[in-house]
C-alpha cells in the first residue's frame, strides 16, 4: 500500500479520521482530504471513531449482559468465569481505593476498564487490514479509495479520550458539590492549601489542579495509543519481509501498554472520585 | 487533531454504557459472587461440622465396641458358670437316680430271695412231711404236726 503513495501521504492517510460534517464551502458530507476534515472545524464528527467505539462498547455490554442474564452462584461456565475474573479484579481495585457508599463507581470503573481495553486492543490488528478493507468497500460504493479514511483505534482520537475524561470530570464536580455542598467545594478551592490570606494563589493552584485531572486522563491515554499506533505505521513502511522483526516485539510490548493504559484510566477515575467524596 | 462533535458522541455513548452496566450487568453478577461466597462459607462450615460429627461418632463407636466386648465377656462367663452348674446338677441327679435304682434293685432282689426262700421252705416242709410219713409209714396228722413242721421249715 505504501508503494502507491509517498511515505508522508501514507502516514497522514492513516492518521486522518473518516469525518462527516459541514464542508467549508457549504453542504453536509464526508471530508475528502485531511485538510478538508480540519477545515470542517468543531461541527463535524469522526464516523470511524464513533463506529468502532460504540461497536466495541456494544460488544462489551452484549458479552457481560449475556453472562449476567444466566449468572449462577453454582459452578460457573467458562464465559462467566472470565467475566467474574474481570469483575472481581475491578471490585478489588474499587474497594481498596474508594471507601464510600456509591453504586455508580464500580460499574463505572468496569465500563472504563473493559471499554478502553477493547478500544486499545484494536491497535494490535495490523495497521493496514481494516483501512484496506474500508477502501475496497468504499471503492465498491463508488468512492475514491484515496479519500476513504478509517482509523480503527478510537483511543488514538483525542475526541474519544477527551470525551470520557470530560464525563469523569463532570462526575468529579457533581460528587464534590453533592458531598461537600457548593460552599464546601468552593471553600476547598479557595482556602487550601495556604489559608484565606493567600486566596488568589490558592484559587489559581486548585483550579489548575482540578482542570489537570481530566486533561491528564485524556492526554495520557491518547498519547500512549497515538504513539504506539504511529510506531506501527512507521514499521508498516518497511519492506514487507522485514516488518515482523519490529512489529512482533512491538505488538507484544503493546499488549502490556494497552492493558496498563486501561488500568490506569480506571484507577485514576476511582482515585479522583474518591477525592471528590473526601471531606476535609 | 481536530476536536469536534465526536467528544459529545463519546460522552453520550460512555454514559449509556455506564448506566447499562450499572443497571443490568453489575448487580446480577456481583450478587451471584456474594451468594457463592456465602455458599462456600456454608459448605466449609458444614464440612467442619461433619468432621466433628465423624470424630464424635468414631469415639462413640469405639466406646460401644469396648462396652460390647465387656458385655460379651460377662455373658460368656455367666454362660460357663451356668453350664458348669447344669452339669453338676445333672451329675448329682444321675448319682441320686443311680442310688435309687440300686436301692430298688436291691429291694427287689431281697424280695425275690425271700419269696424263693418261702417257696423253698414250703417245699422242704412238704418234703419233710412226706419223708417222715414214709419213715413212720403212718400218716401223720398234718394238722396235728403242722406246728412242728412249720418250726422245722423256719429253721431252714
Amino acid at each position: 500500500m505504501a508503494s502507491e503513495m509517498t511515505s508522508s501521504a501514507y502516514i497522514s492517510h492513516h492518521l486522518t479520521n473518516w469525518t462527516f460534517g459541514v464542508h467549508p464551502e457549504g453542504g453536509l458530507g464526508f471530508a475528502h482530504t485531511a485538510q478538508e476534515a480540519a477545515e470542517m472545524g468543531f461541527w463535524a464528527i469522526h464516523v470511524d471513531t464513533m463506529l468502532w467505539s460504540v461497536g466495541l462498547g456494544l460488544f462489551f455490554i452484549w458479552m457481560f449482559r449475556k453472562v449476567a442474564k444466566k449468572v449462577t452462584s453454582g459452578v460457573p461456565g467458562s464465559t462467566q468465569n472470565f467475566v467474574e475474573v474481570i469483575i472481581e479484579f475491578v471490585e478489588d481495585n474499587v474497594s481498596s481505593i474508594f471507601h464510600y457508599k456509591n453504586a455508580l463507581i464500580a460499574p463505572l470503573a468496569l465500563t472504563i476498564f473493559v471499554w478502553v481495553f477493547l478500544m486499545n486492543t484494536m491497535d494490535l490488528i495490523p495497521v493496514d487490514w481494516i483501512p484496506f478493507l474500508a477502501q475496497k468497500i468504499g471503492e465498491a460504493f463508488g468512492a475514491d479509495p484515496h479519500h476513504v479514511y478509517m482509523k480503527v483505534v478510537p483511543t488514538t482520537d483525542i475526541n474519544a479520550t477527551l470525551g470520557m475524561a470530560i464525563a469523569v470530570f463532570g462526575l468529579i464536580l457533581y460528587y464534590s458539590i453533592k458531598m461537600k455542598g457548593l460552599g464546601g467545594f468552593l471553600g476547598e478551592l479557595a482556602f487550601q492549601p495556604l489559608g484565606k490570606w493567600m486566596l488568589p494563589f490558592n484559587l489559581f493552584l486548585e483550579i489548575v489542579g482540578l482542570l489537570a485531572k481530566p486533561v491528564s486522563l485524556a492526554l495520557r491515554l491518547f498519547g500512549n495509543m497515538y504513539a504506539g499506533e504511529m510506531i506501527f505505521i512507521l514499521i508498516a513502511l518497511l519492506p514487507f519481509w522485514a516488518q515482523w522483526l519490529l512489529s512482533v516485539p512491538w505488538a507484544i510490548f503493546h499488549i502490556l501498554v494497552i492493558t496498563l493504559q486501561a488500568f490506569i484510566f480506571m484507577v485514576l477515575t476511582i482515585v479522583y472520585l474518591a477525592m471528590a467524596h473526601e471531606d476535609h | 487533531m481536530n476536536i469536534n462533535l465526536t467528544i459529545f458522541g463519546q460522552i453520550i455513548a460512555f454514559a449509556f454504557f455506564v448506566v447499562f452496566c450499572m443497571k443490568y450487568i453489575w448487580p446480577p453478577i456481583t450478587g451471584a459472587l456474594v451468594e457463592r461466597k456465602k455458599k462456600i462459607a456454608e459448605g466449609l462450615d458444614a464440612a467442619d461440622r461433619a468432621q466433628r460429627d465423624l470424630e464424635l461418632a468414631q469415639e462413640k463407636a469405639i466406646a460401644d465396641m469396648h462396652k460390647g466386648k465387656e458385655e460379651a465377656a460377662a455373658i460368656i462367663e455367666q454362660a460357663n458358670k451356668r453350664a458348669n452348674q447344669i452339669v453338676d446338677e445333672a451329675k448329682e441327679k444321675a448319682r441320686e437316680e443311680a442310688a435309687r435304682l440300686v436301692t430298688a434293685a436291691q429291694a427287689e432282689i431281697d424280695q425275690e430271695a425271700n419269696r424263693a426262700k418261702e417257696v423253698l421252705r414250703a417245699e422242704v416242709a412238704a418234703l419233710v412231711v412226706a419223708g417222715a410219713e414214709k419213715i413212720l409209714e403212718a400218716s401223720v396228722d398234718a394238722n396235728a404236726h403242722a406246728q412242728l413242721v412249720e418250726k422245722l421249715a423256719a429253721e431252714l
